[in-house]
């Protein structure tokens, strides 16, 4: 084992798989000679060279587009999009091409692409810089969506992605990638060597996709949640002293229902948190989900605590992000619905 | 691993710790290049993508017919812009590093586009810009203590508090607002571009992207829509050599000169010493009096240096010879235009000094009173309530009680 932040978990797990099959190959802006911008790649062109480690034109249709051939060819790309709010100029060949070409041609051709990308705010990045745009792509049949939470959970399912024959879309949150973060921006940071989780394993290991976690176990109320949000709601269910079963999704699509579903049999509350828009945001899709299962179940109405519905302002960051206090809120809602 | 790729990586001539090589440039001697008149035929001037268009010597004297013959007032005027563009940003750059303000981009050694351009053009004309526009900006007369309002997000800011820093806009100005994405404004110039000829009007639109935004799907869409309608516009590539890490070859740049993008799709290409304030003016007015004429679209290629690092984020020392600009064979874009005023008995060191100085001074002073209107850790601060404001012309219910919701928790 090893003491790791995400951004070196993330390059641990490139270095494992890229060692392990000469056909993985990296390819993005900047992830080149110069590492990337959050360094994530850094080292790789020195150990694999640049042919297997790619700079990239700034061109996101084309970055997935070409990755998109390379796989039919045999390769197994990953694709970095700088930061999630850049992948729009590639979406057409998220949707149309990378999520279907499996199924349009009756099962004979599949692309193996992994897209990561950083994701999320609290790092004033403004409306460029801040977004969690996964429910675009949670909604879209043929790509699988993962979003870790930790050093640990981040190469293990990072290797799951790649090596996985469905192309996944891999969210990373930056605002996590040097400390969990509680939510809390006066407190100072918090390196990954504090947290258990910042134990990572040198060597090669996978965690499956479409497993969610059981981070701490409860019987008051269930926290359904994902990425930097699982670390704020830890910190929300302690301020409010609720014993709460905190579940980390890790894997949006597909969805680990089960454990979702038996949590909340137990608990017979739930909350549903994600930093991403509120309107149409994968809570809505966890919300249902529990709903459809587990009706008789429930105490209370499910309850939502997500980014507001605007852009992410550079300004507001604060006021925007679904904090520690809107956290607490929602969980005191739910314990004290009838 | 016994196979062996063939695939063709760029490399750009030098990294750090090499000596800086621009030899690949392909440069020209001032005042080589003829002037074509505005209505020739794209074809016939074809060359003018691949040569370079230089009006100023390394005698710092104007050459040829490209020369705009501009009265040495109007270049005094010029430099003063370039001076207080370069002023602003190294304050603000300061600022940045003090922790005052999230994040900046500089635009060292690219003024002269900017200022050049800025003063060619008509107050009419559309700007769309990218974020090394700084000098636009300035020239349209946006106010200094507007521009760090915007940088401090606060009760001042023209974005409400929604922007990065240097994501300005001045609609009274007629400048867009800056994306943060790339070359997304270039489809948008040709857009208005092609609106005021629907319209009848003679004015025209102009964008700006670096050399590596060329990669974009925008800029081809942008490219091409502006070929087949003939669209008023003038589309700038400014090439400073470096976006991010990548050299100008990931670009594409290798091959053929940015200034021939067009050329395939029948728009004319010049390509310009970027750094030459004469050669910019003139190539400019060229391209801006042909598209008001009903000529069509012209692609310039700005042959400049990216000065500084990309921006407060970035260290350009990890992939570039520390000490390249010094080498790179167009020089400093403000020291030209001051040798030639120099040379030309229009301007002195000592004047030069003069200025720089009134500038700091008007630059410390707007940053007082910039600070006024709130900082990032003093008030006044603007009012959380805008953050839901213009997210629709008028605000629906789901945000207003979103916003209700807000300044209950807020309040607690």
């Amino acid at each position: 084992m090893a003491q790791m932040n995400m951004i070196e978990a993330i390059r641990s797990g490139l270095d494992v798989v890229m060692d392990k099959d000469p056909n993985v190959v990296v390819m993005g802006e900047d992830v080149g000679y110069f590492g990337g911008v959050f360094r994530c790649t850094d080292g790789l062109q020195r150990k694999f060279g640049e042919h297997r480690v790619i700079d990239a034109p700034i061109a996101e249709g084309g970055i997935i587009g070409t990755a998109i051939g390379m796989g039919l060819n045999g390769l197994r790309p990953v694709a970095e999009i700088q930061f999630a709010d850049y992948i729009y100029p590639g979406f057409d060949q998220v949707v149309s091409e990378l999520a279907r070409i499996r199924y349009r041609s009756g099962g004979d051709f599949f692309s193996p692409v992994t897209i990561r990308t950083p994701c999320g705010g609290g790092i004033r990045g403004g409306q460029t810089h801040s977004q969690s745009p996964e429910a675009i792509f949670t909604h879209i049949s043929g790509i699988k969506v993962v979003i870790p939470s930790n050093p640990y959970d981040a190469k293990g399912l990072l290797i799951s992605a790649i090596e996985s024959d469905d192309p996944v879309i891999f969210f990373e949150p930056k605002r996590i990638y040097n400390g969990p973060f509680d939510g809390d921006p006066e407190k100072p940071a918090v390196p990954w060597t504090s947290h258990p989780k910042g134990d990572v394993p040198k060597d090669y290991y996978t965690i499956p996709l479409g497993s969610a976690e059981i981070v701490e176990e409860g019987s008051e109320l269930t926290i359904i949640t994902y990425g930097t949000l699982v670390h704020v709601a830890q910190a929300a269910a302690k301020i409010v002293g609720v014993d709460a079963e905190i579940i980390d999704v890790r894997s949006l699509s597909p969805l680990d229902t089960t454990a979702l579903v038996e949590s909340v049999k137990k608990t017979g509350r739930c909350l549903v948190a994600h930093e991403a828009t509120r309107f149409s945001g994968f809570g809505a899709e966890l919300v249902t989900t529990v709903q459809e299962a587990c009706f008789y179940h429930l105490e209370a109405p499910i309850e939502r605590v997500a980014g507001w519905d605007t852009p992410y302002p550079h300004a507001f960051e604060w006021q925007y992000f679904p904090g520690q206090k809107r956290l607490a809120a929602g969980i005191r809602k739910v314990m004290e619905a009838a | 691993m016994a196979r062996k790729s063939r695939l063709h990586i760029p490399h750009p001539s030098a990294r750090p710790g090499d000596k800086p090589d621009f030899s690949y440039l392909n440069l020209a001697p001032a005042g080589s290049v003829e002037k074509p008149s505005i209505d020739a035929r794209t074809r016939d001037i074809e060359h003018l993508s691949s040569g370079l268009v230089r009006v100023l010597d390394d005698e710092h004297r104007a050459q040829g017919e490209w020369d705009p013959n501009l009265d040495p007032e109007k270049l005094q005027v010029g430099l003063r812009w370039m001076l207080l563009n370069r002023v602003f940003d190294q304050r603000l750059w300061q600022i940045q590093r003090q922790g005052q303000i999230s994040f900046y981009m500089e635009s060292k050694g690219e003024e002269a586009v900017s200022i050049a351009q800025g003063m060619a053009l008509r107050a009419g004309d559309m700007c769309f810009p990218s974020y090394r526009n700084t000098g636009l900006f300035l020239y349209r007369g946006t106010k200094l203590v507007d521009m760090m309002c915007q940088c401090l997000s606060n009760t001042r800011d023209m974005c409400k508090g929604r922007q990065l820093p240097i994501l300005y806009h001045n609609k009274d100005a007629n400048i867009f607002s800056i994306s943060g994405n790339l070359g997304t404004q270039y489809p948008h110039a040709v857009g208005w571009a092609m609106a005021s000829a629907i319209k009848g009007e003679d004015h025209i639109a102009t964008s700006w992207l670096g050399d590596g935004s060329t990669a974009e799907a925008d800029f081809h869409h942008a490219l091409t829509f502006a070929a087949v309608y003939q669209a008023p516009v003038i589309l700038n590539i400014v090439n400073n050599q470096w976006a991010i890490s990548t050299f100008q070859g990931f670009a594409g740049g290798e091959r053929r000169p940015f200034a021939a993008r067009g050329v395939g799709l029948g728009i004319p290409g010049i390509r310009v010493d970027g750094n030459d304030f004469l050669a910019i003016y003139s190539a400019t007015l060229w391209a801006a009096d042909r598209a008001r004429r009903g000529g069509g679209p012209t692609v310039i290629e700005h042959v400049t240096y990216r000065g500084g690092a990309h921006s407060t984020s970035d260290d350009p020392t990890k992939y570039r010879p520390k000490d390249e600009w010094a080498d790179f064979p167009l020089g400093d874009p403000v020291e030209r235009l001051k040798q030639h005023l120099i040379t030309e008995g229009h301007w002195s060191e000592e004047r030069h000094e003069e200025v720089i100085e009134e500038y700091r001074v008007k630059v410390t002073e707007a940053w007082k009173e910039a600070r006024s209107f709130g900082t990032m850790t003093e008030g006044p601060f603007l009012n959380p309530i805008e953050m839901f404001d213009d997210v629709y012309a008028e605000l629906p219910e789901h945000l207003e009680e979103q916003r209700r919701q807000m300044l209950e928790l807020e309040g607690s």
